[in-house]
């Protein structure tokens, strides 16, 4: 139980997925202009992280152990079929569900956080629990991230900027501090 | 005029469409493993094989992909060549390869590269394909290099290892962290933009010059 909730926290926090390995930067730089969408997208992300870390450690134990160098090809094919599949299956059940999820859910599959996610997953040799308590604390990690981000911009379009800065290289900074702040959740476990 | 339609295909990836700092694509490697410049040339050189390899494949073989499954297949194809760039570094740089890591998977992952066979690949020929891919690479390549340099010599002290201050320098730790990273990226693209806007200016005068003369 304590692995487990040392597992969420470190990927919550500590080992956040955006501001300490840099996965996923490309929606968290291009989407994060509103705090809805980016709250949603981040919604998504973790449930598509959540299947992905069950789809991983199916593939890892019953099928890489006889071909491990087909690691890479079989993750990213079943992670893209899945969301796909996974797609088709919410617009059929539940619709609303759908249209909340919007264009974020085909956009997913090409986020690097979730193949990061299953390879971290396999690297560090985590069983079934811990891969789905670490899928949902990168995703809350993710959402956070974007969320923080988002509310920070928007608060930034009132203010007086120089033109200079203004698009990706302020958003770059901003990040950058954020990820500062991050850091000091290092000292939050002692290092084992 | 064959020869330098396939020399601007080569150029303008590494200047005037630079794909980090114009584009601003694959930033997940970019700023994931650039704490050493030895990081960097080895992350941009398994990013030039796997770009220029899956490039060569899918503009050789453009015209039997069906377009509803390109996708899928862009994906395949650049998979395998990252699963041989992965399986070549442990051969020749284990301790590369190990500071690395998941990062070279992940180029899987790198919009830069699926953007690339998307838009300029799968349409053009051969040989255009591959000058464009090695123009994109060095861009990608020049971008790391210019990152990893910084922040090593800033976070470090040294340049591929090799100390160029005495011992009263203080490394500025926070240069190789994630936030330097953050940081200095957002430096060099606020450069980029001052760099742009004097360009804009120096052209407005130029014409407002020879208006003034007519």
């Amino acid at each position: 139980m304590e692995n487990l909730l040392w597992v969420f926290v470190s990927a919550v926090l500590v080992n956040n997925f955006v501001l300490t390995y840099f996965l996923g930067l490309c929606p968290f730089l291009g989407v994060s202009n509103s705090l809805e969408t980016s709250f949603r997208l981040g919604l998504a992300t973790t449930f598509v992280m959540l299947v992905t870390a069950v789809c991983a450690w199916v593939l890892n134990t019953y099928v890489l152990i006889h071909a491990p160098y087909l690691r890479l090809i079989c993750f990213i094919v079943v992670i893209a079929s899945t969301v796909q599949f996974i797609e088709m299956l919410i617009k059929k059940l539940s619709p609303a569900l759908f249209r909340a999820m919007g264009i974020f859910l085909p956009l997913i599959t090409t986020n690097c956080a979730i193949l990061g996610l299953a390879i971290f997953a396999t690297n560090r040799g985590y069983g079934f629990w811990e891969g789905i308590v670490y899928a949902l604390g990168a995703g809350i990690g993710f959402t956070l991230a974007m969320v923080l981000l988002a509310g920070l911009r928007e608060e930034s379009e009132l203010s007086d900027i120089p033109k200079l800065i203004q698009g990706t290289a302020m958003n770059l900074i901003i990040a950058g501090i954020l990820s500062m702040a991050f850091m000091g959740f290092a000292g939050l476990f002692s290092t084992t | 005029m064959k020869k330098n339609e396939s020399y601007d295909e080569f150029i303008k990836g590494i200047w005037r469409d630079n794909p980090v700092f114009v584009q601003v694509l694959g930033m997940c490697p970019m700023l994931a493993v650039t704490n050493s410049a030895v990081n960097a040339v080895a992350m941009g050189m398994a990013s030039l094989f796997v770009l220029v390899g899956s490039s060569f494949l899918v503009s050789t073989f453009r015209h039997l992909i069906p377009k509803q499954v390109r996708i899928s297949c862009f994906i395949i194809i650049i998979a395998t060549f990252v699963t041989i760039a992965d399986y070549t570094l442990l051969a020749l740089v284990p301790k590369v390869h190990k500071e690395l890591g998941a990062f070279i998977p992940l180029i899987v992952a790198n919009c830069l590269i699926l953007g690339r066979q998307e838009a300029f690949a799968s349409r053009y020929p051969t040989r255009l394909a591959v000058m464009d891919a090695l123009g994109m690479a060095s861009g990608f390549m020049l971008a790391l290099f210019s990152l990893g340099a910084v922040r090593e010599i800033l976070g470090d002290g040294a340049l591929f290892g090799v100390k160029l201050f005495g011992e009263n320098f203080e490394p500025w730790v926070i240069m190789i962290l994630p936030p330097g990273g953050f940081l200095t990226l957002g430096v060099i693209l606020l450069f980029f933009n001052w760099f742009k806007y004097k360009k804009d200016e120096f052209l407005e005068d130029v014409a407002a010059a020879e208006r003034g003369s007519d």
